[in-house]
């Protein structure tokens, strides 16, 4: 057994030195004809040809104009993003941060010529070298969209807008007189323990968390005594969009960590909803349009990624997912976001967020390494579990 | 003619045609195997294989340091699935599915009695109807249906408060494990969920079993001076009994692998089949997932053991 292991080991090893001397590979320089064809995968949502809702096409314009059919597969976790791009057979995918650093260590993707995407000037400055997508300076991908997970809340039970997030961690008596026990929610998902952490941050600066994903045995204690705590006033841990919103509308349920989806679907009922990002912050996602190592269609892929940042795009789709625009061009005249709606999606929120990652061992501020993913999962199926 | 052609000799032929045929007919076990191979090839390959390399998989560990899955045998994952928060999702898993089964067995039992003993024609057709009716739409519209029905602001709650009876929910809401803030976020609505969603598996079953029970036999048994209740008991009950346990296989085990409706009803702890899904999916632990899946597997395996002894086969 012993024997085996080490030379699947050294096997392993050979592969892949090789595969980095063979992986080294340089960014295209020119954009020649297209061929016909591009193969997306993308969040629900992220590509519409208007078949949900007529207002919302950004794919039928592109494919007259380039002559390249766009073909999407959509996926609904991000690890199903990079075991797809594993797979192979497609050119671009709309990962997010917890994917893309994944995809280019596993060198996935391919750099990206900057160079050629004329709209890459226009990309939001704060975008442009964000860690998720720039590795030693080199650029993997274009920024699509961010958003974050703010804090949702019923006006009716808030008199004022809550400024903490202890609302939804400690037992506490709202404006309308009642307790909480029993009217929030919390993120059913492992990756909600660094919203935890993100508290303790604030509230107990004595342990010394520097980032929400890169957590030491002790801070990541404290994360989960603090999630064990919520446990009893938790009503319910939200997972679908669209139980959150019937929760919101039908249970009762007055605050919780939400996304600007939610918010705006239930604005747009006229319910009694608004939504705050807190003093302590608050984590997010921001979605990066990468380019497949061994793309099939590499030309037209370069010309979606241009034609992504084109405002249009990105205010339309912006409305569309309650998100904001990676070309800030999109927040000004575009009809279905609105001239407010950068601002309403959570544009000024940018340096109060944590942008999603996903926790490794080996990690930057701790020296002794930090608790893996995988570990984060069992756990917090524990604190749901009341364990 | 024909009868000449039948009992002259067999000719040997000489096209391959020919002597396939004539070896198959001469061969009939030949013929079955050949005709059985393919879907046998399917069941091997694709069925026993995929749970073959589960079995396998839920022998290897992931490296507690870069997450990663070492395939080395061992039983890590197995000890893994002893932990208490772990060991508590079987159990709540379990005991989940043996309530939901004895439930509806107790509710099955008189609509499958009455669709097989006193409906006639038109009516015993409007019966399975309205048994099949539910199954006719999609699960989730029907899993969200009843998220409304039992949410805080619901249909039920407004009807308790409509009679006067609030305080008996919020009195059934009090009590502890199974309450809750609200229906929806309860085990009792989880409960309700499953009964609603798996009944039509127990009521066919139990339906085959009575109407294969002659008539003959109740009047005997009246005849010898048994009272109603002791034919019930002593004639209709055990020979409707392999129904019971073969409705009891569906629902047993379908809610033992369920992992939508927890999820939309229910208090949000897990049950096995979610745990799977997010081990194997989000955390991309397989061999804790496949530890998990074996689970279910090795409870049917009994269950179904228990099942066959009680002659469950013989009724469907």
């Amino acid at each position: 057994m012993r024997r085996t292991s080490r030379l699947t080991a050294s096997v392993a090893v050979a592969a892949l030195v090789t595969s980095q001397v063979a992986m080294a590979q340089e960014a295209q320089k020119e954009i020649g004809a297209g061929e016909g064809e591009v193969a997306i995968v993308a969040w629900a949502g992220y590509i519409e040809r208007g078949e949900t809702d007529k207002a919302y096409d950004w794919v039928t314009d592109f494919e007259k104009n380039t002559g390249c059919k766009v073909t999407v597969k959509t996926a609904g976790t991000s690890d199903e993003m990079v075991a797809l791009m594993n797979e192979g057979g497609f050119d671009l995918v709309t990962a997010s941060g917890d994917a893309s650093l994944r995809l280019i260590a596993g060198k996935t993707v391919q750099p990206i010529n900057t160079d050629l995407i004329p709209s890459w000037s226009k990309v939001d400055d704060r975008l442009k070298t964000a860690p998720w997508h720039t590795v030693n300076d080199v650029h993997y991908g274009v920024p699509y969209q961010w958003g974050a997970n703010v804090l949702m809340y019923n006006t009716e039970a808030f008199k004022e807008a809550p400024t903490s997030w202890n609302v939804v961690f400690e037992e506490t008596t709202l404006s309308d007189g009642k307790s909480n026990k029993g009217r929030v929610q919390a993120f059913d998902g492992p990756i909600y323990i660094a919203d935890a952490a993100l508290y303790l941050m604030t509230h107990q600066p004595d342990l010394g968390i520097k980032d929400p994903y890169e957590l030491n045995a002790d801070q990541y204690k404290a994360a989960l005594d603090l999630l064990r705590q919520q446990r009893k006033i938790v009503h319910r841990y939200w997972h679908d969009a669209f139980v959150q919103i019937d929760d919101f509308t039908n249970e009762g349920v007055v605050a919780s960590s939400s996304w600007p989806f939610q918010v705006n679907l239930l604005k747009s009922q006229t319910k009694p909803i608004a939504s705050v990002v807190p003093k302590e912050g608050a984590t997010g996602w921001a979605d990066t349009t990468m380019m497949h190592a061994d793309a099939p269609h590499p030309n037209c892929a370069y010309m979606w990624m241009e034609h992504s940042l084109n405002p249009k795009l990105q205010g339309d789709l912006a409305a569309w997912f309650g998100s904001v625009p990676a070309n800030l061009e999109a927040c000004k005249g575009n009809e279905l976001l609105g001239d407010e709606g950068c601002k309403t999606n959570g544009l000024d929120n940018f340096d109060k967020i944590h942008f999603w990652r996903t926790p490794v061992a080996k990690c930057a501020s701790q020296e002794a390494g930090c608790v893996p993913y995988y570990k984060w999962v069992t756990d917090y199926i524990a604190v749901i579990g009341g364990r | 003619m024909t009868a000449t052609t039948a009992t002259s000799p067999p000719r040997t032929r000489t096209s391959l045609r020919g002597r396939v045929s004539d070896l198959l007919a001469s061969r009939p076990k030949l013929l079955a195997l050949v005709l059985v191979l393919p879907p046998l090839l399917w069941l091997g390959l694709v069925y026993i294989g995929s749970l073959l390399a589960l079995l396998l998989q839920s022998f290897y560990s992931i490296d507690e340091f870069t997450g990663l899955v070492v395939p080395e045998f061992g039983l890590s994952s197995y000890r893994e699935l002893l932990a208490p928060a772990n060991m508590d999702i079987i159990v709540r898993t379990v005991t989940m599915a043996a309530l939901v089964t004895l439930a509806s067995g107790v509710l099955a039992f008189p609509i499958a009695y009455y669709a097989a003993r006193y409906a006639k024609g038109r009516t015993k057709a409007a019966f399975y109807l309205l048994i099949m009716l539910p199954l006719w739409s999609s699960y989730l519209v029907r899993v969200y249906a009843w998220k409304l029905i039992l949410a805080k602001e619901g249909v039920l709650t407004w009807a308790a408060e409509e009679t006067g009876t609030l305080p008996l929910l919020d009195g059934i809401l009090g009590l502890p494990v199974i309450g809750g803030p609200s229906l929806s976020v309860s085990y009792i609505g989880t409960f309700i969920v499953f009964v609603y969603l798996w009944i039509p598996y127990m009521i066919l079953p139990i339906q085959a079993a009575l109407e294969r029970v002659p008539r003959s036999y109740l009047e005997a048994s009246a005849d010898l001076g048994a009272r109603p209740a002791e034919t019930f008991r002593t004639v209709v009950l055990p020979l409707a009994m392999p129904g019971v346990v073969a409705g009891s296989i569906f629902t047993f085990s379908l809610t033992l692998g369920d992992y939508i409706a927890p999820q939309i009803v229910g208090p949000s702890t897990y049950f096995l089949g979610q745990v799977v899904y997010v081990q194997q999916g989000t955390a991309g632990n397989i061999p804790l997932a496949a530890a998990f899946s074996v689970v279910p597997i090795a409870i049917m395996a009994v269950y179904l053991t228990v099942a066959k002894r009680m002659g469950a086969f013989d009724a469907l």
